[in-house]
């Protein structure tokens, strides 16, 4: 009998497997996520057309405009998780963060030509993609039995990479009617952000609503105390933070990886903007298979896969296979190791979290992950120009699978130590 | 927001019912009106009977509020007589004249539009991109012209150039130059961030002039098509531009770093290597034009300005509204 820490009490013990269903919280979740990632993506596919384009400013001002908030994402997560923890204001912080997102649309279309406000509104977006990324992780980890999270996870990501695959689309069918009408893109993104917040404030629960099993909710945020970084103190938490960054730190990036396939390719740029429309489709579709398999193998295995998958495609680039080969091979495999790794690495940490802490806890591993795939973009660029495409694309290959023969042996097989007096006990099956 | 979470399933429906009408009724309208304020793309030829002018120097400009290229005649009733072809970027040399025009939708994508005299159309192509950069060579032999290209990241929103050259005596197109085989500073270089914009031809049809940009620097780069080469002379040069004489070189130089006025003009005459500012203090982003050995002319805040070359004197607007200066000779 699993102790079902993070999840509903008061969900019947179902049989697992196929038939069970998704717990409804997830799904209205997922809307949410598809929802606004229609609206947020219809902006990100036309915002760099209409700044240079509509607004005359030089490619050189709009990449300080686009860098200036991207820096301040990974605090504000932590900041997002943190203040989702305090008392389970995970409902109130993320429908902020998607509000947030939503109203800035409104500041676009309100900034005309103005740089400052255009600024302040991209940075606004940013920060509510920040803030909204943990607590709505942690609701997800919160209703869902933890059992099931690999499901739930993948179940999320599918319907959230559905989201991101129809905005652009969305967008460009707008261009086109409008004769490249950047105003009515904006406006629709707005009007599908703020159905988005409708969405969330009506369908999506509060963590209030599902006391947690180890008590009554004064008695978790009375347990919350410590500090962000506390949760680090449960060695199974310590080694997943400690893997995500080892194995973020070895992933080249997967605008480097497009770059590759179309030195190799040669073939004309109109098309390189659905490259990562391809690899989107395969995450898509495998999101919620692969979710499944990591609840029953145990979710360290697919992980780990799906970074195999991802050296596969390093390899891959390397072979003197047929062009054709080598770009389906390199699509599907990027896919598969998106839809193993995005929402598995979620649905992993889900057991280990501290109770009254899951944002904090979740926000902490995204957050080093990104920081560490910051990093190796960075490396990755250097030591191209340093030595190649060639030489650097083996480095890679070399480190990723450093990274994962390490975390192999680091990430925790299903026996966590308690953190402390009434720890959680993982649900994760040994494998 | 729990008193919402709260309310009857009936309730919460009926909510959601009404937002997804109003707020999609709202995303309509808006896209309605926007479609409708829109006339479909006149057809962007120029009129039979503007051609570039023989002899006399007349400056050509594209007009903003039409899209057309004009030929700046103070004489005429506002300044100009805008009969050319609809174009985002033209420059003219020779019996060549170059014109860009962005083609509307998503993915961005381009004609390139050869013209001759008459402006009538040589040839067309349709390439990936966003008009920047357009320049003939003096004798009209050789095209060059930069687009910017995007979407070279899905996930990030960054731009990059692509410049290409043409050759009309042969017909040959390099579609990208970036496979040039670059020295820089001496060494052979390579690197997957080599960018080239703002190339300028030199009076052999030959050697050419232009901007590459990696790691995060710009350098002055001097290209050999005959031999297929390229190398950098110095840094911090942007959009170069040869004077007729082929000794001076009018450039972009990035004296700031943040985003308002980051350029000055400068000129850098090539037999002293010495370079010096002209008389233009305000930050000018575009290819300078010589308008004789002795003057520049450059789009700034919407018009067309000029300011003498060698540091002295003050700029002067020749046309408001106006962009994209090329002359007729």
């Amino acid at each position: 009998m699993y102790v079902a820490t993070t999840g509903r009490p008061d969900a019947p013990p179902a049989p697992s497997g196929v038939r069970r269903r998704v717990p409804g919280t997830v799904l209205a979740l997922g809307t949410v996520s598809l929802v606004a990632d229609v609206s947020s993506e219809m902006v990100t596919a036309v915002l760099p057309l209409y700044l240079v384009l509509g607004l005359g400013l030089s490619p050189l001002q709009f990449g300080l405009l686009d860098g200036l908030s991207t820096g301040a994402t990974a605090l504000v997560r932590l900041l997002g998780g943190a203040t989702a923890d305090r008392g389970g204001r995970h409902k109130a912080v993320g429908g902020l963060g998607y509000a947030l997102s939503a109203l800035s649309r409104l500041g676009l279309l309100l900034a005309g030509g103005a740089t400052g406000w255009i600024a302040g509104a991209i940075g606004a977006d940013r920060l509510g993609k920040g803030v909204r990324t943990a607590p709505r992780d942690a609701l997800i980890t919160l209703h869902s039995p933890p059992e099931d999270l690999g499901r739930a996870f993948g179940t999320h990501r599918a319907m959230d990479t559905t989201g991101a695959l129809l905005g652009p689309l969305a967008a460009f069918a707008l261009l086109w009617a409008t004769a490249d009408a950047y105003d009515a893109v904006f406006a629709v993104s707005f009007c599908v952000g703020a159905f988005g917040v409708v969405l969330w404030v009506l369908c999506v629960p509060g963590r209030g609503r599902t006391p947690s099993a180890g008590g009554p909710e004064g008695r978790t945020a009375r347990r919350a105390r410590g500090g962000l970084l506390a949760g680090l103190r449960s060695p199974g938490y310590r080694r997943i933070v400690g893997c995500a960054a080892l194995l973020g730190a070895a992933t080249i990036g997967d605008s480097f990886l497009y770059l590759l396939l179309q030195r190799r390719l040669s073939f004309d740029a109109t098309w390189f903007p659905f490259l990562p429309l391809g690899a989107a489709a395969v995450f898509l579709l495998l999101a919620v298979p692969a979710g499944r398999l990591a609840d029953r193998l145990g979710r360290r295995r697919p992980l780990l896969y799906g970074h195999g998958a991802l050296a596969l495609a390093y390899g891959l680039l390397l072979t003197p296979l047929p062009d054709m080969v080598v770009l389906l091979g390199v699509l599907a495999l990027l896919g598969l190791f998106y839809a193993a790794t995005d929402g598995v690495l979620m649905a992993l940490t889900g057991p280990y979290l501290t109770e009254g802490r899951q944002a904090g806890g979740l926000a902490l591993v995204q957050t080093a992950q990104a920081l560490a795939r910051l990093g190796s973009a960075v490396a990755f660029g250097a030591l191209w120009t340093a030595t190649g495409p060639e030489t650097a694309l083996v480095a890679a290959l070399v480190t990723l699978a450093a990274a994962v023969c390490c975390s192999a042996r680091l990430l925790p097989r299903g026996v966590a130590a308690p953190a402390g007096p009434n720890a959680p006990e993982p649900s994760e099956r040994t494998d | 927001m729990p008193a919402l979470t709260g309310a009857s399933t009936r309730t919460r429906v009926w909510i959601i019912v009404l937002a997804l009408l109003l707020l999609g009724g709202g995303a309509t309208a808006y896209t309605l009106r926007a479609a409708s304020g829109r006339d479909a793309a006149a057809a962007g030829t120029a009129d039979p009977r503007f051609a570039l002018a023989a002899g006399g120097g007349a400056l050509y400009a594209r007009d903003t509020a039409t899209g057309r290229v004009a030929r700046v005649d103070p004489a005429a009733p506002g300044g100009r007589v805008a009969g050319g072809p609809v174009c985002d970027r033209f420059h003219a040399a020779g019996d060549t004249a170059l014109c860009l025009r962005r083609r509307p939708g998503v993915p961005a994508r381009s004609y390139v539009i050869v013209l001759d005299r008459e402006l009538r159309e040589v040839r067309r192509m349709s390439l990936p991109g966003i008009p920047s950069r357009a320049r003939v060579s003096a004798s009209g032999n050789m095209l060059a012209w930069t687009m910017f290209a995007t979407g070279d990241s899905y996930a990030r929103s960054s731009f990059s150039t692509r410049t290409s050259v043409l050759d009309l005596r042969t017909g040959y197109l390099v579609k990208n130059i970036e496979q040039i085989p670059l020295t820089l500073d001496g060494r052979r270089y390579h690197a997957p961030d080599v960018n080239y914009w703002g190339v300028s031809f030199a009076a052999d049809d030959n050697r050419f002039y232009a901007t590459v940009s990696t790691n995060g620097r710009t350098h002055l780069v001097e290209g050999d098509m005959a031999t297929w080469s390229a190398r950098t002379l110095r840094a911090n040069v942007e959009c170069p531009s040869l004077s007729p004489d082929g000794t001076r070189i009018a450039f972009k130089k990035r004296v700031s770093d943040g985003p308002r006025e980051p350029w000055r003009l400068y000129v850098y005459d090539l037999t002293t290597g010495r370079e010096h500012p002209v008389a233009e203090r305000r930050g000018i982003d575009d290819q300078a034009l010589w308008t004789d050995g002795e003057t520049l002319a450059y789009g700034y805040g919407g018009g067309i300005w000029s300011v003498p070359a060698d540091g002295t004197g003050a700029p002067r607007q020749l046309a408001r509204g106006a962009s994209s200066p090329t002359l007729a000779d």
